[in-house]
């Protein structure tokens, strides 16, 4: 019998080691340690040894036992092993093939530029208003203390809906500034953006319809330096913290004193070159002190009050930051183009 | 406004300071400077040369061989194919590496195997005309017989065999020019009559040994083209043109010709704001140099000779409204000789951009440019009985003006007339009935003050912006008239022009006060923010020509656009240097602020479109009235109610968009076009419509648009788009209803969309016919969504529901119906029949075909079924379903498959 036992475990120990599966290894489990396996069929042939050689050989029958269990224990684990390892190398993908496009829009580069600059001035405090763009010239003009034959008033400059010239296309944000003070008085700290529309043919630099974001400060104690310390700000959130500006002195009717803002040619360095015309400067803003006379208009005594405004073109600020050559291909809203973005 | 430089000089020093100095010195005290041009850039290396010698080339019947003193010593040799020089003419000579303006380069060369150091040139090479810069450069040519070349060759008008004495017409006859002598303005010509010699002057300048001419015997003429009534291609090189010869006084040979012509000037080119008219003359900016670079400001009186006789016994004055005319200055000249000024008047106007024309009109040109006052000069013989009444037009009255353009007066237009009519209109363009004209003996000149509005409206309703008018409009200052009317006169002295008839009439119809303002220094610096010390204000107010008078600031008469504390700011701002304002940030905070909810809604509209794929465009608010016919609206549509530009830039932007469908679609047509295999775009634009309320302003509703086209489109691909979007908006109840009678769209693939009993809008696939109207042959998709409905409808803030306990029993039917009955109705009809334990209903398939009788179909669903509070039993799933089934086989007549 312990012959018996010695060739089982061989063999058996052979067979687990040379089972290449799981299906394999269970066959040679039930060959030996199954109901009717080998080692059972010698294990109930027990009975017949003598009661000294029962345990001796009981204990050999065990020890066969345990060493099959953990020989196909040990194979099943190297079997899962192998398995595992060769799924993986079946399921190995070319990691350079492209990735499912999940397709997102695009923001327009124009309102990308106008929300960033809507973000910068709520930060600073500011609101953001909303009004109409078919405007009364009285709005648009005549409260801003443009004289009666200041040229923009001219059918040649500004789109008119009535033949008495009272309604127009607003020719620029600033009649915001009036309906912010008329509707909710002082102190007031807002931008207001959208279209405005002037007789321009298209061209390069130039479309009847355009975008612009005006602003309005009043408060007590509102001062130049203000205005300059504000606008700087913004300056240098949009254009970088080392950019260079310059004030100077410029005329809008509705403010007094009046300025252009302009920043110092970033390709150029200020020494003068084509993008800057040769000036080394490029202008990017106009601004001023709202006029007392603007303020007296909307019921606001400017002797207790004073206040600051300024507005900017929107689609030449995009071109800029995305070197848009071609104020054409903001409205032209070519798949092509508007995907870069 | 153009400044020359050296004209500037005349009245503040300021030689030493750079161009680019200049420019940025007076840009930053508030006068732009555009651009500075150095007109010598353009002209280099071109001198004054004299010919010395001609000879003809040996190898061309055209060609000269000129040797000249160009100022070097030696002479140097040019080949030119020019006519009109003679031996001892000066003429301009562009040497080897030399620039004419047009960046034409000249370099020495062969002509024919024969050395040309460079190029003689003519007025036009130089960048300049005969007519307006040098008056007595006009060539005249004659007509020369070996030239003549007949129109038709088998009947030609003058034999080829011609010879001198041989009878052309009358008493015209050939004649060889044997030797030319002159001047450069008249030749003396020795000719061989054929039957022997004569001598004649002519002004004619190509004429050369051996020429054959036309010789008029009684008139001792040589005739030109005009004399012998012939055609310009018969002499085809009978042309008024060739080599400038010059008559300057003291030029000498190798004087550079930019010195000559008055081009080593330096012109700034100056963007003045409409609030400056005094700064459009030289005057002007003068004073702001001066002011700038603190160096003193040298005005000139003029000052007037006078002939005796008095204005007063020619010319009477009457202003009718002194509004409209505050005030008119007026001289005469008399025994005036119209003729070309001198060249330096014509140097100065012309680096200034205005042409010059003659003595008298360059003065009027000049005096505006150097006083900002615009001037005007009749010919006084035309102003009948001596008289100038100011006022504004009569009914029906016309004139016409110098441009030889008539035009119908109305009754608020000011004009000048004479005791019976019009002679000008005030400010804006003379009559012709008054022009200066060669022979004008006696010029009145006017130097008025006119209303700004009123010049501003003619000029307008005349469609005539002239610089006088463009002046006028933005407010001269009263008290230039004088000095200007008298520098024109003194002038006219200078030039020799005429006799400047003693008195001036100047009648003021309207006091101008003076205007004064507060010196307040306190006040300033709180509202700029600044500590500027008194002292330095009054200085820069002492600079600008302001008066002082304790703290009384008395304005300048030229500076009507100060009136108030707060401009007397911008002055000292200006002049201190709004770069030395410190920076501050205003403190304090505002209850409103940030986005308002519209203004967020709007923003999360834009990325729920992005996200869904769609592109953000931008499109014009104004479009053509044909784009209605496009989108197949119907005639009597109310969308056809467009509000309308009266002045468009065109049909294409001359009305406002009642919707936004066209706008999209010719985006969509344009990315076709462009062969652009997809698009998905979004835009949330406005619409408008004209208010009922009589304020003639608009409703402005926005729109959200979506507009696709591509492979991966259909119905669902944009109803999917619109269903993420509104379930982003957190917007529920949404219902789809079947639309076929919009006529811009499919009528089997369109449908409204609801939330409860409010309209969202509209989608589905633009009608094939409308995508015919575009040129597009693909499926175009759109839709069009009203901003107002999606943010009324838009839900609250999320409210947390309970995870289910219980697991979930899912069935799936398929049920068999007719093929008119839609999803939607199955859907609904499926949720009223589940007894309260149906969670969900997701369609999944839709089959016809074989097994399913014709007229048809099967669709399929998976119901979930579940309960809050307890396990569900497979009887009570099964309890719902046949529930459902039966209200499905009753209401629907579907039944299980």
């Amino acid at each position: 019998m312990k012959e018996q036992l010695e060739a089982i475990r061989k063999s058996a120990l052979d067979a687990v080691a040379e089972t290449r599966t799981a299906a394999d290894l269970e066959a040679v489990r039930v060959r030996y340690l199954g109901k009717k396996g080998e080692l059972t069929a010698v294990l109930k042939q027990m009975g017949k040894l003598s009661p000294e050689e029962r345990p001796v050989m009981g204990q050999l029958a065990n020890d066969v036992r345990a060493a099959l269990e953990t020989a196909i224990e040990a194979r099943s684990d190297a079997l899962a092993q192998e398995a595992m390892a060769a799924r993986l190398k079946a399921e190995t993908v070319d990691v350079t093939i492209p990735g499912k496009k999940v397709e997102l829009g695009h923001k327009h580069p124009m309102y990308t530029v106008l929300d960033e600059i809507k973000e910068i001035f709520i930060n600073m405090g500011f609101e953001v208003m909303d009004g109409p763009e078919i405007e009364q010239a009285d709005y648009n003009f005549t409260k801003l203390n443009a004289p009666e034959n200041h040229p923009s008033r001219d059918w040649t400059d500004t789109f008119y809906l009535t033949e008495d010239s009272s309604i127009l296309l607003r020719s620029q944000t600033s009649p915001m500034q009036i309906r912010a003070m008329e509707t909710y008085g002082v102190p007031i700290r807002m931008v207001s953006p959208g279209r405005v529309y002037r007789k321009d043919e298209v061209d390069a630099t130039h479309s009847p319809m355009f975008h612009q974001i005006e602003g309005l400060v009043v408060d007590k104690g509102i001062t130049m330096a203000d205005l300059k310390g504000t606008l700087n700000a913004v300056i240098r959130e949009i254009y970088g913290p080392n950019t260079k500006t310059r004030f100077r002195p410029h005329h809008f009717p509705f403010t007094e004193p009046s300025c252009e803002v302009d920043i110092q040619c970033h390709k150029c360095g200020g020494v003068g070159c084509p993008t800057c015309k040769g000036e080394g400067w490029i202008e990017v803003l106009g601004a001023g002190m709202v006029h007392p006379k603007v303020l007296r208009g909307c019921g606001i005594d400017p002797e207790v009050y004073s206040g600051f405004a300024f507005g900017m073109g929107l689609e030449r600020l995009a071109m800029g930051q995305f070197k848009i050559s071609d104020l054409r291909l903001i409205f032209e809203n070519d798949m092509r183009f508007l995907s870069q973005f | 406004m153009k400044l020359s430089r050296k004209w500037l000089n005349e009245f503040v020093d300021v030689r030493e300071v750079s161009d680019h100095d200049f420019a940025e010195a007076m840009t930053i005290s508030g006068s732009k400077v555009e651009i500075t041009e150095v007109l010598n850039d353009s002209l280099k290396n071109v001198v004054a040369g004299r010919i010395l010698s001609m000879e003809k080339h040996p190898d061309s019947d055209h060609m000269w061989i000129c040797q000249l003193d160009v100022g070097e010593g030696d002479p140097t040799q040019i080949v030119t194919g020019a006519w009109n020089i003679h031996v001892g003419d000066l003429v301009p000579v562009a040497k080897h590496k030399s620039l004419l303006p047009g960046g034409v380069k000249i370099e020495k060369g062969k002509l024919r195997g024969v050395v040309s150091n460079g190029m003689l040139c003519s007025l036009k090479e130089l960048g300049l005309t005969a007519e307006h810069d040098y008056p007595d450069a006009v060539i005249t040519p004659a007509a020369l017989l070996n030239d003549y070349h007949p129109l038709d060759k088998e009947k030609p008008s003058i034999p080829a065999d011609i010879q001198p004495g041989h009878k052309i017409f009358g008493s015209v006859a050939a004649a060889r020019v044997t030797a030319v002598e002159g001047d450069g303005r008249t030749y003396a010509v020795k000719l061989d009559t054929g039957s022997g010699q004569a001598e004649t002057s002519t002004i004619c300048s190509n004429l050369h040994a051996g020429d054959l001419v036309a010789y008029d015997t009684a008139k001792d003429h040589i005739c030109t083209l005009e004399d012998l009534h012939a055609d310009q291609k018969e002499f085809p090189h009978c042309i008024a043109d060739g080599i400038w010869v010059l008559h300057e006084e003291n030029v000498q040979p190798g004087d550079d010709m930019a010195v000559v012509i008055g081009a080593d000037d330096h012109v700034v080119e100056f963007e003045i704001t409409p609030n400056r008219p005094d700064c459009l003359s030289v005057i002007g900016l003068a004073r702001e140099a001066s002011a700038t670079f603190g160096k003193e400001l040298k005005l000139h009186t003029p000052e007037i000779k006078g002939c005796g006789d008095s204005i007063a016994d020619h010319l009477d004055i009457e202003i009718e409204d002194g509004e409209l005319c505050p005030r008119y200055t007026a001289r005469l000249v008399k025994n005036v000789k119209i003729q070309p000024s001198p060249t330096w008047m014509r140097e100065r106007l012309r680096n200034s951009g205005v042409r010059p024309i003659n003595n008298i009109v360059d003065i009027t040109n000049y005096v505006m440019l150097e006083y900002g006052q615009p001037m005007h000069a009749f010919d006084f013989s035309c102003v009948e009985d001596g008289q100038i009444v100011v006022r504004t037009a009569r009914e029906g009255e016309t004139i016409q003006t110098l441009d030889g353009k008539d035009h119908v007066l109305t009754t608020d237009m000011l004009c000048i007339c004479d005791a019976h009519k019009p002679v000008c209109v005030a400010g804006v363009m003379g009559g012709a009935n008054s022009e200066i004209i060669g022979d004008t003996a006696m010029v009145l000149f006017e130097s008025a003050n006119f209303n700004g509005t009123s010049i501003h409206r003619t000029a307008a309703a005349l469609n005539m912006r002239t610089e006088a008018s463009s002046r006028y409009e933005k407010g001269l200052d009263p008290m230039n008239t004088l000095k200007a009317v008298q520098r024109a006169c003194e002038l006219v002295e200078l030039l020799g022009a005429g006799e400047v008839v003693d008195g001036v009439m100047d009648v003021i119809a309207k006091d101008s006060a003076p205007v004064t303002v507060q010196l307040e220094p306190a006040k300033l610096n709180r509202f700029l923010g600044t500590d500027i010390p008194e002292e330095e204000m009054r200085r820069i107010l002492l600079s600008l020509g302001f008066g002082l008078e304790g703290d009384t600031i008395l304005v300048p008469s030229w500076r009507s656009d100060v009136e108030h504390w707060s401009d007397i700011a911008e002055e000292v701002a200006r002049f201190y240097g709004y770069n030395k304002i410190p920076d501050t940030l205003s403190s304090g905070l505002n209850q409103r602020r940030g986005f308002s909810p519209e203004q967020k809604a709007e923003n999360a509209m834009g990325a729920l479109c992005r996200s869904a794929g769609y592109s953000e465009i931008i499109t014009y608010s104004f479009i053509s009235p044909s784009y209605y016919d496009k989108i197949d609206l119907p005639k009597d549509s109310p969308l056809r109610n467009s509000m309308k530009i009266l002045n468009p830039l065109g049909e294409d932007t001359s009305i406002m968009r009642t919707t936004t469908l066209p706008s999209m679609l010719e985006i969509l047509t344009r990315n076709y076009n462009f062969r652009n295999k997809s698009a998905k775009l979004y835009e949330l634009g406005r619409t408008y419509f004209a208010k009922n309320d009589g304020s003639g302003m608009a409703n402005e509703p926005k729109v959200l648009s979506l507009g696709a086209y591509g492979a991966d489109m259909d119905f669902f691909a944009l109803k999917g788009a619109v269903e993420t979007i509104l379930a982003g908006l957190r917007i529920t109840g949404v219902t789809y209803v079947a639309e076929s009678e919009n006529p811009s769209y499919h009528p089997g693939r369109c449908a409204k969309v609801y939330c409860g009993e409010t309209l969202l809008g509209t989608l589905g696939q633009i009608h094939p016919h409308v995508a015919e109207n575009y040129g597009v042959d693909c499926e175009l998709y759109a839709a069009e969504l009203s901003f107002d409905a999606l943010y009324a409808s838009m839900g609250g803030k999320a409210v947390y529901q309970p995870l289910p306990k219980f697991p979930a029993v899912t069935r799936d039917i398929a049920v068999v119906c007719d093929a008119a009955v839609t999803v939607g109705a199955l859907e609904d009809c499926i949720r009223r029949g589940a007894h309260g334990l149906l969670k969900s209903v997701t369609l999944f398939d839709i089959y016809t075909g074989t097994g399913i009788p014709a007229g048809k179909k099967s669709v399929a669903f998976n119901l979930e079924l579940r309960s809050d509070e307890r396990n569900l039993t497979a009887e009570e799933a099964d309890a719902d379903v046949k529930s459902i089934l039966d209200l499905l086989g009753t209401e629907l007549g579907a039944v299980l498959r």
